[in-house]
């Protein structure tokens, strides 16, 4: 980058230092942290949807949709979410493929699944094979996204669910009485008097979400583990700046980016929660006007 | 049938380096993924009794360090107890793996007088051992905080009541507030288990390498996963084994609940809730 870069083995102390975490391989790896943070913002507003739906669904009048919507925010509590991120894409791809197979080559009568084989033809593979490298890495990040999505977002449906409960009851036989319809009553007054009692559980959950993106490196996307993995790892004489195996020192990086994130975060939900109790008749809420 | 009898003499304890060496790798059977993936679940639960029975104690003294009034114990707990909880464990696996590796490979020997022990540091790069100690921190850190919260919300009544009958020192703690924190912090330590138990899935996919292909169950799973093609089949084998021990947990430490809360009338009793309650 710099131009005293230009010939590396004849640097030595801090210039080396910099020219070698000024590589293009390191700015491969500095941009890794941002898909981090990009799943992390993509990923939080999208599970809090599924798990609004699943929420609102375990409430249906249809004993189907009912059932269902409890099955999906309760297998969370049964099996791993990292079964989920293996599972996921890799059935989400199969689906994608297997039903572009069927409208772009219908004309191919060889079975899709042989023996130990999952073959579609080429113009229905995802992404192209011709297409960029970007794309195969846009694909695969989708495809995380939407995993994260269908985990936390049963997460959220828990919360969600016991937030609703949580309203008192009184603010609906109120509404009842008034003659709200059904819809009305969801909408105008269990909703809007949920998120305060959300609150707590969603913000624990934005905690577990930071903590669960370094799994992203299982689901083929080169993020900040697989960047550490690669640019840690001892490299030869061969290459302009060798260096002895220093993996520990990048992953002791990220555990350092992980405990700042997670710090920061503490402090702002703290503040956010001090914000939301204040005027409510809850034991927080008056703690904070000093009446306790 | 008979043949799938022959797949559990081979495959039963393929997790543990006994029985047939190879593993299966054309015209996979249902029964081989079965039987292998059962038999990866000896790991998992190994990982989770292991790490759950040494970190329940280790969590004890942790919360009691960071409910102590002396900087002395609070600022260690305090800062282990940050250092597990705000950073991912799976992060966790790969620095302590490569932390291990570059430990120097001799060993260490140490002479206790009577006995001389000699630890070879190669094991701590294996997951038995490495992983082992990094959930084991993991569990302790998360569990203290369960504990501590706990500690603080023993009735103030009850110790007053200890104080006037002038019970002090250990005897306080082991007499009052343990019985009445174990109570109190039983609901929220279940949750932990089972997030615990869930977590033993990713020592495998994290640095820790599987010696002669002896792995847990995901690593099976996703084995046949690769080799098949086909997810739908071992990823909901898994899923099963996993919810089969999770609703055993669940049995379990209902149990020990309803010990815990034998002497209160119905109404204080505290139900093992069922709807989950995120603690992580």
């Amino acid at each position: 980058m710099f131009n005293i870069c230009a010939n590396p083995s004849s640097l030595e102390g801090t210039i080396w230092l910099i020219c070698y975490l000024t590589t293009a391989k390191h700015f491969a790896f500095y941009f890794s942290f941002i898909v981090v943070l990009m799943l992390l913002i993509l990923a939080a507003p999208l599970s809090l949807l599924f798990g609004f739906a699943a929420s609102t669904a375990v409430r249906s009048s249809v004993w189907f949709v009912r059932i269902c919507a409890k099955a999906y925010i309760n297998m969370v509590r049964g099996i791993p979410d990292v079964v989920f991120f293996l599972f996921v894409p890799l059935a989400l791809d199969q689906l994608f493929e297997l039903i572009r197979h069927k409208t772009l080559c219908s004309d191919v009568v060889e079975p899709i699944w042989r023996g130990t084989d999952f073959m579609v033809c080429s113009a229905a593979k995802l992404p192209l094979s011709t297409a960029d490298l970007w794309v195969h890495q846009l694909y695969s990040f989708i495809l995380a996204l939407i995993a994260f999505a269908i985990v936390f977002g049963a997460f959220a449906g828990n919360v969600l669910t016991g937030a609703m409960k949580a309203v008192p009851k009184d603010q609906t036989d109120t509404a009842a009485a008034y003659g709200f319809t059904q819809k009305q009553i969801f909408w105008r007054i269990l909703v809007p008097q949920m998120w305060v009692y959300a609150i707590p559980g969603l913000s624990n959950l934005w905690m577990i979400l930071i903590k669960a993106t370094p799994l992203l490196f299982l689901l083929g996307v080169e993020d900040i583990v697989y960047w550490a993995r690669e640019l840690g790892g001892s490299k030869t004489s061969l290459y302009a700046y060798p260096h002895p195996d220093w993996r520990v020192y990048y992953f002791a990086g990220l555990l350092i980016f992980y405990l700042s994130m997670t710090w920061v975060s503490e402090k702002i939900l703290i503040r956010l929660q001090n914000n939301l109790s204040h005027g409510q008749a809850t034991m927080a809420g008056k703690e904070l006007q000093g009446d306790i | 049938m008979s043949s799938c009898w022959a797949t559990i003499q081979d495959y039963g304890l393929r997790s543990l380096g006994i029985g047939e060496r190879i593993l299966p790798k054309s015209d996979i059977t249902f029964c081989e993924q079965f039987v292998l993936i059962g038999s990866g679940l000896i790991w998992n639960i190994y990982f989770g009794l292991i790490a759950v029975f040494f970190g329940f104690w280790f969590a004890i003294i942790l919360a009691i360090g960071k409910n102590s009034r002396s900087g002395l114990y609070r600022v260690p707990s305090n800062s282990f107890i940050f250092l597990f909880r705000g950073s991912p464990l799976f992060i966790q696996f790969f620095f302590a793996y490569e932390l291990f590796v570059l430990l120097p490979k001799a060993g260490i020997t140490l002479d206790l007088g009577f006995v001389i022990l000699s630890a070879e540091t190669r094991w701590l790069t294996r997951a038995w051992l490495g992983g082992i100690i990094v959930l084991f921190c993991n569990t302790s850190a998360y569990s203290a905080e369960i504990f501590y919260g706990a500690i603080r919300s023993v009735p103030s009544t009850e110790i007053e009541a200890a104080d006037a009958y002038g019970i002090t020192g250990f005897k306080k703690f082991w007499r009052i507030i343990w019985p009445s924190m174990l109570r109190l912090a039983w609901p929220a330590y279940t949750n932990e288990a089972i997030f615990l138990f869930h977590a033993t899935a990713l020592i495998f996919f994290s640095g820790f390498p599987a010696w002669r292909q002896s792995g847990d169950a995901l690593y099976y799973a996703s084995y046949f996963a690769d080799k098949t093609f086909n997810p739908f089949l071992p990823y909901p084998i898994v899923a099963g084994y996993f919810i089969a021990v999770t609703l055993l947990i669940i049995y379990l430490f209902g149990r020990v609940n309803h010990h815990l809360n034998r002497h209160l009338d119905l109404k204080q009793k505290s139900q093992l809730k069922f709807s989950i309650n995120l603690l992580r």
